[in-house]
C-alpha cells in the first residue's frame, strides 16, 4: 500500500513515534496508555457489546461504532496493562472520525510501521496487529447492514 | 553474599532462605551499597508507570533473550546488561515482577544460567508490594557502569533441552500449565494469544500441577507444609528424584523450578524452556491428551 494512503492522523502518529530515539518510543507509548479515554456514560454498563481481543496477554475489549460512515473505536484495558492500552489509544485515536472505507483500506502492518517492534518485541506487537484486525471486523459487520 | 539474608520466620522453614526477601526487609535497604533491586514483567510498559525506588528494569523479550536465535543472551551480551544495569558479580540481586513473580522467576533463573551467586525474589512480587501500600518513583536510576566478568552460560544443570527431555522420560516431568493446556483443550493459557504449537496435550507422564498453586492468595509462596502437600504427596516427587518442569515458553515454570529448587530442596531440577511451543511442534514425539499422565512408550 502506498504512503498517500495512510490517513493524516494515522500517518502523524505514527511519525511522532519514529521522530523519537527507541527509549522515547516507550514513553510516548505510555503517554498514549494514559490517555486512553474512558468509555462513555451510554456504553459503562454494556460488557456486553464489548469483544475481546484475544491476541493480547491483557484483557482489552474493544467497541466499533459507525454513524454516518464514520468510525468510532472505544476500548477498555486495566492500568496494570498499560502496553496493551498504548495500543488501544493509538488505534481508538487513530481510527475515530476516519470514514469506514478508510479504515477497511489501512494496510494491516500499521502497527509495525511505528518502530515499535525492537521496543516492546515483536510478539507482544501481535496484539495491536490483533486489535486492529477485529476492529476492520466489526466495521465490515456494522456497514453491512 | 554481599548482604545478610532475610531472618523473617515465614523463609526459615525453606532450604534456601537467603533466596528470598520481604518488602520490609527490602525497603529498610533500598540505596544500600552492593544491592540492586530489578523489575521483570510481562507488561514492558509496567515499570515506567512507576517501580520500587531505584530499581533497574531488565525485560525477558528485550534483554535476556537473543533477539534472532531463539535462545538466551550469551556470556557477552550479559556482561554488558550487568554492566549498564549497575551490577557487579558480587551485587545482591533482588528481583520483582507482576504476575506474581513470573517473569521475575525467569529473570533470575536466567541469572542462575550465568551463575550469578546472590540473586532473590522479592516475595509476592508487585502486587503484594502495591498492596501494602508501599512507595512506587517515576524516576529511573543512572546506574554508574560496573566491569562485570564475561562468564560463558552454564546450560547443562538448570536448563533441559528437548533432547535431555526425551532421554529423560520415565523420570519425574512436573507440567505447570493450566489444565485446559494440559489435557489437550487449548495450546495456550485460557484468556492468552494462541502461540505457535502444532499440537495440544503434554508429555507423557508429565504430572500436571500448575503453577500458581505454589502461591497464596496475596502472591507470596506457601508454607512448606502446603508445599510438600501439593508437590510430594499430590505429584508425588521424592527426594533424589531428577525432575523437568515445563510450561509453554519456560517462564511459568521457572517459577515452579524456583519452588522446587529453593524451597523445598530438591536438588536436580532443570527448566525446560523449550516447553510446548517446542514440545507441540516437534515431529513425532509422544503426547498424551487428557486428564491422565499417561504412559511413556516403550523404546
Amino acid at each position: 500500500m502506498s504512503e498517500q494512503q495512510i490517513p493524516t492522523q494515522l500517518a502523524e502518529i505514527r511519525d511522532d513515534f519514529l521522530e523519537l530515539q527507541l527509549r522515547d518510543r516507550l514513553q510516548l507509548l505510555l503517554e498514549f496508555a494514559n490517555e486512553l479515554p474512558e468509555l462513555p456514560e451510554r456504553y459503562r454498563d454494556h460488557p456486553d457489546l464489548f469483544e475481546r481481543v484475544e491476541e493480547c496477554q491483557s484483557p482489552v475489549f474493544i467497541f466499533i461504532e459507525v454513524e454516518d460512515d464514520t468510525v468510532q473505536m472505544y476500548a477498555t484495558a486495566p492500568p496494570e496493562a498499560p502496553t496493551t492500552r498504548g495500543f488501544a489509544s493509538i488505534l481508538a485515536q487513530g481510527l475515530s472520525g476516519l470514514s469506514t472505507a478508510e479504515v477497511l483500506e489501512l494496510t494491516d502492518d500499521y502497527p509495525q510501521s511505528l518502530g515499535l517492534a525492537q521496543a516492546v518485541s515483536p510478539l507482544r506487537l501481535r496484539g495491536m496487529t490483533g486489535m486492529l484486525a477485529r476492529a476492520k471486523r466489526q466495521i465490515r459487520l456494522k456497514s453491512a447492514v | 553474599m554481599t548482604i545478610e539474608r532475610d531472618p523473617a520466620p515465614q523463609f526459615a522453614e525453606f532450604s534456601h532462605p537467603e533466596r528470598l526477601v520481604s518488602a520490609d526487609w527490602l525497603e529498610e535497604r533500598l540505596g544500600q551499597p552492593g544491592l540492586v533491586v530489578v523489575e521483570s514483567d510481562e507488561d514492558v510498559l509496567l515499570y515506567e508507570t512507576g517501580h520500587i525506588r531505584g530499581a533497574v528494569k531488565i525485560d525477558w523479550h528485550t534483554d535476556l533473550n537473543d533477539p534472532v536465535t531463539r535462545d538466551y543472551i550469551d556470556g557477552e551480551n550479559f556482561a554488558k546488561l550487568m554492566s549498564r544495569s549497575g551490577i557487579s558479580r558480587d551485587t545482591t540481586v533482588v528481583i520483582y515482577g507482576d504476575k506474581t513473580n513470573w517473569w521475575a522467576a525467569y529473570a533470575l533463573w536466567v541469572f542462575t544460567l550465568f551463575g550469578h551467586e546472590d540473586v532473590r525474589l522479592l516475595d509476592g512480587g508487585r502486587a503484594k508490594w502495591e498492596a501494602d501500600g508501599r512507595e512506587y518513583t517515576l524516576e529511573a536510576p543512572t546506574p554508574t557502569p560496573t566491569e562485570y566478568p564475561i562468564v560463558e552460560r552454564q546450560d547443562s544443570v538448570i536448563r533441559a533441552f528437548r533432547d535431555d527431555v526425551l532421554a529423560h522420560l520415565g523420570d519425574p516431568l512436573v507440567d505447570v500449565r493450566s489444565p485446559e493446556e494440559y489435557s489437550g483443550e487449548r495450546t495456550t493459557a485460557p484468556a492468552y494469544p494462541e502461540e505457535g504449537a502444532l499440537r495440544a496435550g503434554h508429555i507423557p507422564s508429565a504430572q500436571s500441577v500448575p503453577w500458581s498453586k505454589a502461591v497464596a492468595d496475596d502472591g507470596t509462596f506457601r508454607p512448606l507444609s502446603e508445599l510438600n502437600e501439593i508437590y510430594r504427596e499430590g505429584a508425588g516427587l521424592k527426594d533424589g528424584d531428577q525432575i523437568v518442569a515445563y510450561c509453554r515458553i519456560g517462564e511459568r515454570s521457572s517459577h515452579t523450578w524456583f519452588v522446587l529448587n529453593y524451597l523445598m530442596g530438591f536438588e536436580n531440577v532443570r527448566n525446560y524452556d523449550g516447553s510446548w511451543t517446542e514440545w507441540g511442534s516437534l515431529v513425532a514425539v509422544p503426547i498424551v491428551t487428557g486428564a491422565e499422565p499417561g504412559e511413556v512408550p516403550s523404546r
